[in-house]
């Protein structure tokens, strides 16, 4: 297998088909023959991050280069940024609406599950400008 | 476990095509939470919510999941039961609260 690049623009205004890009990265990973537990691991991570794209920053885009050794995604927005980032890495810390709750989401593990389930995270941010996360998932299982 | 089994003791109401009464699951999992279902790590696992939106479906499919309980008498709409035939995942509605149903099936041995 050589390098494969996809792209995935994810709607920010529309909850009810976020996690749509994540589905259609598992259907890419299975058809190139990527083990179960790694797409696993990689697509909880970058559902992860596209919830949090549409819950916090409108949307945005996520690049994916998948290579013999790795799935190494991008996910970048032009959100309000993560003003500590630290803190959002707390385990139950959530700046989310009451009705993202309601929906589900914003319990404060979205960013610990994502770099529960990766083996390399990378946050980089910028209040009022935006958010972008690199994370690298392992093939070798 | 079998779904058949499942929908014996939770006197589940089966929606969908994707159910099939020999489907077997090793682990379930409780929770209106879906960050804290993704932090759950299980194969063939059950998830039980009182939750109801697509983003269940997506979770159970994120987790390779092999079927969903909507508790409490919460049923899905056509949209989420065709998103989770889409992913194969066999849908079932039950009257019980989560507790209930999480208890009986952890009495009968579901607990890995």
């Amino acid at each position: 297998m050589s390098s494969f690049k996809v792209q995935y623009t994810v709607d920010g205004e529309d909850f009810s088909i976020a996690g749509d890009a994540s589905r259609k990265l598992k259907k890419v990973l299975q058809n190139l023959g990527v083990a179960p537990q790694i797409i696993r691991k990689a697509t909880v991570a970058m559902y992860e991050g596209e919830i949090n794209m549409v819950i916090h920053a409108d949307g945005g885009v996520i690049d994916v280069e998948i290579t013999p050794e790795k799935i190494h995604i991008f996910l970048r927005d032009k959100g309000p940024g993560i003003p500590n980032v630290s803190l959002a890495m707390t385990e139950g810390y959530s700046t989310a609406s009451d009705n993202v709750r309601e929906l589900g989401f914003g319990a404060g593990m979205g960013l610990p599950n994502m770099q529960k389930y990766t083996d390399y995270m990378n946050i980089t941010t910028e209040v009022g400008v935006g958010t972008t996360i690199e994370m690298i998932v392992n093939t070798a299982v | 476990m079998k779904l058949k089994t499942v929908v014996g003791l939770l006197d589940a109401k089966v929606l969908g095509s994707s159910y099939d009464d020999n489907k077997e699951v090793l682990a379930a999992c409780g929770s209106d939470l879906m960050s804290d279902v993704l932090a759950f790590v299980k194969d063939q696992a059950l998830l039980l919510t009182g939750l109801v939106n697509s983003q269940v479906v997506r979770t159970a499919e994120m987790m390779d999941m092999k079927a969903i309980v909507f508790v409490r008498g919460k049923v899905p709409g056509d949209d989420i039961v065709s998103l989770a035939d889409e992913a194969g995942i066999a849908v079932l509605s039950t009257q019980l609260p989560l507790y209930i149903s999480c208890g009986k099936l952890y009495c009968e041995g579901l607990y890995k």
